[in-house]
């Protein structure tokens, strides 16, 4: 048998955006095992329920992540909702899936891009972030953040976007999307992006089942669950949605799933906004607490994540859950990294989108 | 228009001892495992495990004692679970016994030992500590001036 050798990876390592730490238990060059730890940046965020009253507390579950903030409030606010067995108007519905679209569009642009320079492909990267830059204006425009937005309430939306700023974003996106085409076109048909790619951290269906992966990582093996198909937002309404599904499991897979995912965005965004009805911007809610359980569900860009709230009748919750979808897809990262070489370790902890703060809250 | 699954809410309250045949059973019809989590309720915690399948949720709801919690590990049907019970073990003190993957109070690095259920190392280790009698050996604490 060879010697082994343990290399520890992180939790400061110039790959890694947030601290994660490997133990990598290497033969030569091989990885035959890795060990995670993660724990670095517990914020405690869920205890804070305590303090904060549950029309409040939707400022702090925004703040878990800077990608998907705005998909963890919608996430909040529908658990609460299905607490308080109230039904949000349409319109907001629709305002929040097109904000959620438009976040999976700015995520998935900034993993492309982080993939890219990654791999040594500056120009690409940069080509990514300058598109994805296009999607930050947008809700600056209509939300008045690029990270933190803060329209998302119990009960609905606290801002409008007027159907001419609608019909101006369609317009956007109608050209932006030539330039997304071919920059995926890149990710797709180039021989050094597909060298990096092809064949590397391979995860099979059934081990992805095995492992409960969830997100691209789980459809890129062919696992076809996506939460935006059980009937919320606006996407029971769409003319047809099925999620993105890759089969050979392996890195290069995980980037045609996401790069599919960001067309079919678009596509939604658009169909949303020739669909949305006028109406309402929220349901009053007053006099009234939550009172039992409600475990609610969203497709985050990285994949599904769970909502649970218990209300107890008062204006505290009792609990406030979140349960986000890198927290799932560590033990699949676990075994892709199993039988890799060292200089794919980077690669294969990209191709989970890790986000670390969204794990440890 | 599709059905709203989500709306679909599926609480069943399960004995401590009945837990693993329960999800033994959810595992045999082809649900998978979406989260676990625990929940402080008085002088009990309530933990709960969530499975999915089709985009409907069941969720299997256990409930123990806070002092010193302690619950079977399912990690022996789904192994991924030990994400969930490590963090359950460091935030609430609760001890999963057979857990596959332990991280043994090292999943989270927390300043404040089981934030969510003070005391209960404190507790555990009353229990667990056979009590000193007068012919028994009892080492003293040895502090870094000592060494």
């Amino acid at each position: 048998m060879a010697k082994r050798t343990i290399i520890p990876f992180g939790p400061q390592h110039p790959v890694l955006p947030e601290p994660v730490h490997l133990d990598l238990v290497m033969e030569d060059e091989t990885v035959v095992e890795a060990i995670p730890s993660i724990g670095y940046i517990h914020r405690g965020l869920e205890k804070l329920v305590e303090k904060n009253e549950w029309p409040e507390m939707v400022y702090v579950i925004e703040r878990i992540c800077g990608i998907c903030s705005f998909g963890h409030g919608w996430g909040y606010c529908k658990s609460v909702e299905g607490n308080l067995g109230i039904e949000v108007p349409k319109r907001a519905e629709y305002l929040r899936t097109i904000w959620h679209e438009l976040s999976r569009c700015h995520s998935h642009l900034l993993w492309l891009g982080l993939l890219a320079d990654a791999f040594g492909f500056e120009s690409l990267f940069m080509h990514c972030w300058r598109i994805r830059e296009t999607i930050l204006d947008i809700f600056e425009d209509t939300t008045g953040g690029r990270v933190i937005f803060s329209v998302c309430k119990v009960g609905g939306v606290r801002k409008d976007i007027s159907n001419e700023k609608l019909a101006e974003i369609a317009k956007i996106l109608e050209g932006i999307k030539k330039e997304t085409a071919e920059i995926c076109d890149v990710f797709i048909e180039d021989g050094s992006v597909k060298s990096r790619l092809v064949g590397i951290g391979t995860l099979s269906y059934d081990e992805a089942v095995e492992l409960g992966a969830v997100g691209p990582m789980g459809r890129a093996s062919g696992v076809a669950q996506d939460i935006r198909t059980d009937g919320h937002g606006a996407y029971s309404e769409l003319e047809s949605f099925a999620p993105v599904v890759e089969t050979a499991g392996d890195s290069y897979a995980r980037c045609l799933v996401r790069i599919g995912e960001l067309k079919q965005s678009m596509e939604i965004i658009i169909e949303a906004i020739e669909k949305i009805p006028d109406g309402e911007l929220e349901v009053v809610i007053k006099g009234k607490n939550p009172e039992g359980n409600f475990v609610a569900r969203l497709e985050q860009p990285r994949g599904e994540a769970y909502y649970y709230s218990k209300g107890n009748g008062s204006k505290f919750l009792e609990r406030i859950r979140v349960r986000t979808p890198t927290n799932a897809n560590i033990p699949a990262l676990v075994k892709t990294l199993q039988g890799c070489d060292l200089a794919d370790v980077p690669i294969l902890i990209l191709t989970i989108d890790p986000c670390i703060s969204c794990t440890e809250r | 228009m599709s059905e709203r699954k989500d709306l679909i809410q599926d609480f069943v309250p399960v004995q401590a001892a009945d837990l693993l045949n329960a999800v033994a059973d959810l595992k045999t019809a082809g649900y998978r495992l979406g989260q676990a989590c625990a929940t402080v309720i008085g002088d009990d915690i309530e933990v709960m495990y969530s499975f999915d399948k089709d985009v409907v949720l069941k969720n299997l709801v256990v409930t123990i004692g806070k002092s010193v919690p302690e619950l079977q590990s399912v990690t022996g049907l789904y192994w991924y679970a030990f994400i969930y019970e490590n963090e359950m073990h460091d935030l609430f003190g609760i001890t999963f016994k057979n857990l596959a993957l332990d991280y043994k109070g090292q999943f989270f690095k927390i300043a404040e030992e089981t934030p969510w259920n003070k005391g209960a190392n404190a507790a555990k280790s009353v229990v667990e500590v056979a009590p000193a009698t007068d012919d028994t050996d009892v080492a003293t604490e040895t502090t870094k001036g000592d060494e």
